[in-house]
C-alpha cells in the first residue's frame, strides 16, 4: 500500500474496541485488500464521541468524514462507495447517502463546542506513531525545556495555574518547586496512572491515544527538577494502555527521546511502566508509593511530603495523567495562553467525562467556568433511558451526590467545595429516577470497607459500622436515632481518617441523605 | 517434608524472580510474573520468593492478600469480571451481577463446577461511557445486558451450555 493512498481511520481504544472497534478494523482490512482499494487503515485514537463508536473516519480535501456507529455491513457499503473521490467542494458533502454518515469529523457540535488543549490530538493521530505526533506539535515543548534553566521551567508551570488534575487540585509548579529545591543524588518523576475513580476514562484515553504527550510531559518533569528516572503506575484494569504505553516507550527510546541522550542534550530519562495490582487505595498518592516499593499499599502519614521523602525516601513529584500531558503545551504555547483558560484559580481546561445513564456519553474538554447543566443537556442530551435525571454523582466514588437545584455550580474547583462536592477528576455519572438513594449511600460504605487499606480504624472500621447502620435505617429500624448516629460516624470519618479514602467517603453519602431523604424514609426537616 | 514434589516448575519460578529481583521495588512485577504464567500464586512459592528477596514470608504473604489482584488458588478456564462501580449500577448492573451468579451457579470469587469461570467484582474498568461493562481475561466488552452475557458465556465456554 503506497503512503500517499488516502487514510482510513478506525480507533484503537479500549471502549471503542469494547464495541468492536477491532472487528471493523479487520473488516476494513478485508475490504481494501479484496478490492484493492487505495486506502491505508489507520488505527487511531477514539475523539470520545462514544455513542458513535465504533467509528469510521476517512480523509477527504475537505478534512475528515465521519461514519458511526458503524457495523460490518456499512463499513462494506462506505469502502465500496469510493465517496472520499467525490468530495471537492464543500457542498458536495451534501450529496452523501451511506449509513451512518455524520458530516466532517471537526464539524460534529459535540467536538466543535469543546476546548481541546490537552486532548488536541487524541482520536486524530495514530498513537504509537512518532511521525504523527511530530507533524501535530509534539515535543516542541520538551526542544524549548532542554534550553532553559530548571527554575525557568518550574515558573511556567507555576504561572500557568495548572493544579493537580488527579482530583486534589494540589498546584503542580508548587509540587515541582519542593522538589528542585529538595537536595538529593537521586530524585523521580512518578505519574500516578491508578486511574480508580468510577465514571473516569480520561487518563486511560489519553494513555492509549496519545502516549508521547505522557512521556513528553514526564521528561519535561526530570528536567524541572533534575530527576532522572521515571515510574508510571498503572492499573491492571487497563490491559490496552500497557501495551501501547510499553510500545510508546520503545519507540521513543529507539528514536533518542527517551534514554541517555534526550533529544542528543546529554540530558538522561529512563522511564518505565509498573503494573498495580487492583486495589483503589493505591491512587493515593502515598499509598501508590509504597506500592511502587515493593510492599503493600498502606497510605503512609504526611509529613513528610512525597516531595521532600517519596519513592525509595528520595524527592519525588508524584502527578496525575492528565497534569503531566499538560506540561507540554504549557511549555510549547507558554504559560499565559493556558492560563488565560478558566476561571477564578481553575485556570485551564478539564477533561470531564460523561458516563452512567447519559445519551451522548464521553469526553469533553472544556475550561473552567461552563455550569453542569452545559455538560447534563447541551453535551450530555439527558438521560440514556429517556426520563429525567435524578442525580448526578461528581468526582468519582468519593464525589457527592447533587440534586437538580446544583446543577447550575459552575464548574470550578472553589465553587463545589462550596456546596460539600467536588469536581475531582472531571468524573460525572448520571442516574435516573430508578435510582434508591439509601442504596447508592450503602455502596460509598461498602466500597469503603472493601477498599480501605486498613491503616487508620475511622475508615476501616467506620466504613463496616457505616453500612450496619445504613441497612438499619433501610429497613425502618429506629430511623431517627440511626440518623443521628450516622451522621456523627460520617463526622469520625471526616475528622479522624488519614486520608481522603476515609475522609471523603460521607460525602456521597451525606449528600444523599440531605438531598434525597425520601429514600431513606427520613423527614428532611429532621435532618 | 523436603522430599514432598512441590506442585509448580521449580525453574520456571526462579527465571521469574531472577529476571525481575534486581529491579527496585521488585516484589510487586515478580508476583505479577508468576500469576501471569501459572494463572495463581501457589503459597509454597511464597517462601522461595522470599529468600530471594531477602524478605520474611510473612511480608510476601501480607502483599499478596493484600491486592485483589493476585489469587493464591487456580481459577477457572475463563476470568469474568463484573463492574460494579456507579457508571455501570446507573445502567442496571446490579440485575446483570445477580443474573450471572445465577446462571453460573456461583458467587463472586467463586469458580462454577465445570471450570470455565471465575467470576470477579470489579471496580471500574474505564469503559463508563458504555456501561454496564464487562471484561473476559483480556478483552473489555461494553453495554452488556442480560442477553449479551449469556452470548459471551456461551461464545467463552468450551463445554455446550442451553442459552435460556
Amino acid at each position: 500500500m503506497s503512503t500517499s493512498a488516502t487514510k482510513v481511520f478506525v480507533p484503537r481504544d479500549t471502549t471503542a474496541c469494547s464495541l468492536g472497534a477491532d472487528d471493523i478494523a479487520k473488516k476494513a482490512k478485508q475490504i481494501i485488500d479484496s478490492e484493492q482499494l487505495e486506502l491505508n487503515l489507520v488505527r487511531n485514537g477514539s475523539r470520545g464521541l462514544y455513542w458513535l463508536e465504533p467509528m469510521l473516519e476517512i480523509e477527504t480535501s475537505l478534512g475528515r468524514i465521519a461514519f458511526g456507529p458503524v457495523d460490518e455491513e456499512s463499513v462494506d457499503t462506505i469502502l465500496r462507495s469510493h465517496c472520499w473521490e467525490l468530495l471537492t467542494e464543500f457542498d458536495s458533502i451534501l450529496n452523501i447517502e451511506l449509513p451512518h454518515f455524520l458530516g466532517l469529523t471537526e464539524e460534529i457540535s459535540y467536538l466543535k463546542n469543546q476546548q481541546r488543549i490537552c486532548f488536541s490530538r487524541v482520536g486524530i493521530i495514530e498513537a504509537t506513531s512518532i511521525e504523527d505526533y511530530n507533524a501535530h506539535g509534539g515535543f516542541v515543548g520538551l526542544t524549548v525545556a532542554l534550553e532553559m534553566q530548571a527554575s525557568a521551567i518550574v515558573k511556567s508551570v507555576v504561572d500557568s495555574g495548572l493544579r493537580g488534575r488527579g482530583g486534589a487540585a494540589f498546584p503542580t509548579g508548587i509540587k515541582w518547586q519542593t522538589v528542585l529545591d529538595a537536595e538529593a543524588e537521586e530524585k523521580f518523576i512518578v505519574c500516578n496512572a491508578d486511574e480508580g475513580d468510577s465514571g473516569t476514562f480520561s487518563d486511560r484515553m489519553l494513555m492509549e491515544s496519545d502516549p508521547y504527550s505522557l512521556i513528553e510531559g514526564m521528561i519535561i518533569a526530570g528536567l524541572a527538577v533534575g530527576a532522572r528516572r521515571g515510574y508510571i503506575y498503572l492499573r491492571e484494569e487497563y490491559p490496552l494502555a500497557l501495551k501501547i504505553l510499553n510500545e510508546a516507550i520503545e519507540l521513543a527510546g529507539d528514536a533518542g527521546v527517551l534514554g541517555e541522550n534526550i533529544l542528543s542534550s546529554g540530558k538522561v530519562f529512563i522511564l518505565e511502566v509498573r503494573l498495580a495490582a487492583g486495589a483503589y487505595i493505591c491512587g493515593e498518592e502515598t499509598s501508590l508509593l509504597e506500592s511502587l516499593e515493593g510492599k503493600r499499599g498502606e497510605i503512609r502519614p504526611k509529613p513528610p511530603l512525597p516531595a521532600i521523602k517519596g519513592l525509595f525516601g528520595k524527592p519525588t513529584v508524584i502527578n496525575n495523567v492528565i497534569s503531566l500531558a499538560s506540561v507540554p503545551g504549557i511549555l510549547a504555547n507558554g504559560a499565559d495562553a493556558y492560563q488565560a483558560y478558566g476561571v477564578g484559580r481553575s485556570r485551564g481546561t478539564l477533561p470531564f467525562q460523561l458516563a452512567g445513564n447519559i445519551k451522548y456519553a464521553g469526553l469533553v474538554e472544556l475550561a473552567f467556568g461552563a455550569s453542569l447543566n452545559t455538560l447534563l443537556h447541551d453535551f450530555g442530551g439527558g438521560t440514556r433511558t429517556g426520563g429525567p435525571i435524578r442525580a448526578v454523582q461528581v468526582g468519582g466514588p468519593l464525589g457527592a451526590y447533587l440534586p437538580e437545584n446544583q446543577w447550575h455550580t459552575p464548574l470550578d474547583y472553589e465553587e463545589f467545595m462550596k456546596i460539600d462536592a467536588m469536581l475531582g477528576h472531571g468524573g460525572i455519572v448520571v442516574f435516573d429516577s430508578s435510582v434508591n438513594m439509601s442504596e447508592q449511600a450503602r455502596f460509598s460504605m461498602e466500597f469503603c470497607s472493601i477498599e480501605s487499606c486498613g491503616k487508620c480504624t475511622p475508615c476501616r472500621i467506620g466504613s463496616v459500622r457505616g453500612v450496619e447502620v445504613i441497612d438499619k435505617i433501610r429497613s425502618g429500624i429506629d430511623v431517627e436515632e440511626n440518623t443521628v448516629l450516622l451522621q456523627d460516624l460520617c463526622a469520625t470519618m471526616v475528622d479522624g481518617s488519614l486520608c481522603a479514602m476515609g475522609g471523603l467517603t460521607p460525602y456521597p453519602v451525606r449528600s444523599a441523605l440531605q438531598h434525597f431523604p425520601e429514600d431513606f424514609h427520613v423527614k428532611a426537616d429532621s435532618l | 517434608m523436603n522430599n514432598t514434589k512441590p506442585s509448580f516448575d521449580v525453574d520456571q519460578v526462579a527465571r521469574i524472580i531472577e529476571q525481575h529481583k534486581n529491579r527496585p521495588g521488585a516484589l510487586l512485577p515478580i508476583l505479577h510474573g508468576i500469576q501471569d504464567e501459572l494463572s495463581f500464586i501457589p503459597s509454597e512459592v511464597l517462601p522461595v520468593v522470599a529468600k530471594q528477596l531477602n524478605l520474611s514470608r510473612a511480608e510476601v504473604h501480607g502483599v499478596v492478600s493484600f491486592y485483589h489482584h493476585f489469587r493464591t488458588s487456580p481459577p477457572g478456564r475463563n476470568i469474568v469480571q463484573i463492574c460494579r462501580a456507579e457508571p455501570c449500577q446507573a445502567m442496571g448492573s446490579r440485575n446483570l451481577e445477580a443474573h450471572a451468579k445465577q446462571s453460573l451457579g456461583i458467587d463472586f470469587n467463586q469458580t462454577s463446577i465445570d471450570r470455565e469461570f471465575t467470576l470477579l467484582p470489579v471496580y471500574c474498568l474505564g469503559n463508563c461511557a458504555c456501561s454496564p461493562a464487562v471484561r473476559i481475561g483480556d478483552v473489555v466488552y461494553g453495554n452488556v445486558d442480560i442477553d449479551t452475557f449469556d452470548q459471551l458465556m456461551h461464545e467463552h465456554s468450551a463445554v455446550a451450555v442451553e442459552v435460556k
